[in-house]
């Protein structure tokens, strides 16, 4: 017996939350990173459900979409992070804060 | 059903590892075993491609990126900060925020009419593995030439800017200060000893 749509989608948004609460929590910027590549991975997940409730691969080329804007975001994050930490020699996300102008 | 709620438990164990842990490598990890088991819900939802892309691109490709740059900034001081999060000061509209957001989210999935079909079994459903079925090689790549080649050209232009933009960011974005007292430092290491010695 399949579970239904419904389980997975809520499984896609119990995962999106927890990639929430880390974007908003830690200061550690590659967690807030990986925490948004956790929202990434949920909504692709829930992507393929209605896809495959469907029978319509209109889905699999959005998650595929996704996973190529992730990999470009994760790319150019880290490369933001190696930036910062070349100047401040410290990483954290309230001190990139106080820079301004 | 059960191997269903397995990989769900798995799921979210490890997403909540992920997001709570204080070192960012038990975080890779955390991660690492979230994509994993995604890339197995994948492959029961008929998604074979999307699963193995997920393994290839994600805890291939974009996982060593994130141990390569931890690695990176963690070899010599610590950069990271060592105090605690900022849990106590978000506390309450991070909750307030993630709670609104989840209850609408489940008040949409619950009431929506699109919730309610069951996953169908499709005419052109097969078994995993076999060529031109749903969610086969042969599916996803007729689909993407032929109805949704914008969408993937697109892809092409998004990943050309993400290269330029991890070069200017990222590959000789030096600072001055910092610039100078390498070369400098260059320039006194040659005074101090030549590299090839002559004669040789």
């Amino acid at each position: 017996m399949q579970p239904d749509l419904s389980s997975y989608v809520a499984l896609s948004a119990v995962m999106f939350f927890i990639g929430v609460s880390g974007v908003i929590v830690r200061r550690n910027p590659l967690i807030v990173l990986m925490s948004i590549e956790l929202m990434l991975n949920a909504a692709n997940l829930a992507l393929v459900a209605f896809a495959r409730a469907w029978v319509n691969n209109a889905g699999h080329v959005f998650v595929f979409l996704v996973v190529t804007v992730a990999a470009a975001e994760a790319a150019i994050g880290l490369a933001i992070v190696v930036a910062v930490f070349r100047s401040a020699k410290n990483v954290d996300v309230d001190e990139v804060a106080r820079l301004r102008g | 059903m059960i191997a269903f709620y397995l990989l769900a438990i798995v799921l979210i164990a490890s997403a909540i590892f992920t997001v709570t842990q204080k070192s960012p490598v038990y975080s890779v990890v955390g991660l690492l075993v979230n994509f994993i088991t995604l890339a197995i819900l994948y492959f029961t939802l008929d998604a074979e491609f999307l699963g193995v892309i997920q393994l290839v691109v994600y805890s291939g490709a974009i996982l060593m990126l994130f141990v390569f740059v931890i690695a990176l900034l963690s070899s010599g001081i610590g950069p990271f900060p060592e105090g605690p999060d900022r849990l106590p000061r978000v506390a309450l509209p991070a909750l307030l925020s993630v709670l609104a957001g989840f209850g609408f989210l489940a008040f949409g999935v619950l009431h929506a009419p699109m919730a309610s079909p069951p996953l169908r079994a499709g005419n052109n459903l097969g078994s995993v593995g076999s060529a031109n079925v749903f969610g086969s090689v042969g599916d996803f790549g007729a689909a993407l030439f032929t109805t949704q080649l914008l969408p993937f050209e697109i892809t092409a232009f998004v990943l050309m800017v993400a290269v330029v933009g991890v070069v200017a960011l990222a590959g000789d974005a030096v600072p001055e200060p910092t610039r100078g007292r390498h070369l400098r430092r260059r320039k006194r290491a040659k005074e101090r000893e030549p590299i090839v010695k002559a004669g040789r």
